[in-house]
């Protein structure tokens, strides 16, 4: 996996921090750590995750790092809510010992509380640098007509105009004049390109 | 119509075409070559120098088609050492430069978009390479047959033209999806020079494949005609 590194990592305006812990003494260290890191910036803490659903929006952090055993029930559930109301948001589970995979792996990033300063920055960092990946989807209008995305998909899956025809029941003339169509579109002539075009877009299985 | 001629200085050829610069290594003709004639040059080099005008004004004039009475009045025994350095060129040097940068473009994107771009290009390369490997070990020798006055086995060239067309195609693709549907802001100047870097290529792989249809083909079916 790359992760952007500091030098390339474009100059970003603080991102804020919610700790939601228990103790106390964990949240106020994850705070001093975070500090002398000079990106982020570490909103006050909260010791339940008692109507977080609620608290939220006011609240408003980039990055959210919560022990999962304040949400243990109907966790997924409540994180979906959460991400719903939040998309942007980074969300990184505080773990102190084992935690159940069905728990676990309702999370993308997992903060050990035994890591070193500098493991526990370059977490949160690196979780950054992917959601910032992420966000770098590809963009160019997309413009081709369902029918013409109907015959693109099944020429990436490698058939030939004879057998889109007899799948689509459409005439072969027809076939042919929508492969036509998607090449002006999409300035890719090839069939392995528009399995790559067909990629990029997400229309392959 | 304007062409070429042995009289002309060698440099101001290549001042008309700069890509024209790219045939001398494959002929062994070093830079360095002054103010001195096409005709002087070749001289030197022992390359003959009818030959090297067929291919500048190949390479140059689009409109340019040597006919076959042209094609046998031309000593064309560097024709094939020239297109295997051609074939090396591409193999050994363009392709492999390419692919480093459009790793290190795929390594920086997400892993989905990465990972079909490299599938992508090795499957291009694996072709190209197949495509020459099939030259070199079929129609090369063949070609090398027929000129010392051996039967040939087997005609040259049948799936030479469309191949071509195919590769060409697919370089193209190439650029398309660099420049329009990967993320754009990773890595921008080196998506632009890889893009430059295809696009150059695949102009020299057009006027190689050019080279194929219209000097090698024609010249071995007279040579073959004239065998019998």
């Amino acid at each position: 996996m790359v992760f952007l590194d500091g030098k390339e990592c474009p100059m970003k305006a603080l991102r804020s921090v919610l700790v939601v812990e228990p103790s106390e003494i964990i949240a106020e260290g994850l705070r001093v750590i975070l500090t002398e890191n000079r990106s982020f910036n570490v909103l006050a803490p909260l010791y339940n995750a008692d109507n977080l659903e609620e608290r939220l929006p006011a609240i408003c952090p980039d990055i959210l790092i919560i022990n999962p055993t304040l949400m243990a029930s109907s966790t997924r559930q409540r994180l979906n809510t959460i991400m719903r109301m939040r998309p942007s948001m980074i969300v990184v589970a505080l773990v102190y010992q084992y935690v159940e995979p069905a728990l676990s792996d309702c999370f993308r990033f997992q903060l050990d509380i035994r890591a070193g300063r500098s493991a526990i920055v370059s977490l949160l960092q690196s979780a950054m640098a992917i959601d910032e990946e992420e966000e770098t989807k590809p963009i160019g209008n997309y413009e081709l007509s369902d029918r013409e995305t109907d015959v693109l998909v099944l020429v990436a899956k490698g058939l030939s105009s004879k057998e889109i025809a007899e799948t689509l029941h459409i005439s072969i003339h027809t076939v042919n004049s929508h492969r036509k169509n998607i090449t002006h579109k999409t300035g890719i002539k090839s069939v392995a390109g528009l399995a790559v075009y067909a990629m990029i877009h997400n229309l392959m299985e | 119509m304007t062409r070429f001629s042995p009289r002309m200085k060698l440099a101001d050829v290549i001042a008309t075409n700069h890509t024209l610069i790219l045939l001398l290594p494959r002929l062994n003709i070093p830079l360095g070559f002054g103010d001195k004639s096409v005709q002087e040059v070749c001289q030197a080099n022992q390359v003959p120098v009818d030959f090297l005008l067929l291919l500048c004004n190949l390479y140059t004039f689009d409109d340019y088609r040597p006919s076959v009475e042209e094609l046998r009045a031309v000593d064309m025994s560097p024709l094939v050492p020239y297109l295997m350095a051609s074939h090396d060129y591409y193999l050994r040097e363009r392709l492999p430069h390419i692919e480093m940068h459009l790793h290190h473009i795929a390594d920086r994107v997400s892993p989905r978009y990465g990972n079909i771009l490299k599938q992508f290009y090795a499957d291009f390369r694996n072709e190209i390479a197949d495509h020459f490997h099939r030259e070199e070990t079929f129609d090369f020798p063949n070609l090398q047959r027929v000129t010392e006055g051996i039967k040939s086995k087997g005609s040259v060239g049948k799936n030479i033209e469309r191949s071509h067309v195919a590769l060409v195609d697919k370089l193209n693709d190439l650029t398309q999806i660099v420049y329009k549907y990967l993320p754009g802001n990773v890595l921008p100047e080196e998506s632009i020079e890889v893009v430059f870097d295809i696009l150059q290529l695949s102009a020299d792989i057009q006027k190689h494949a050019l080279i194929e249809e219209k000097i090698l083909i024609p010249w071995f079916s007279w040579m073959e005609r004239s065998a019998r």
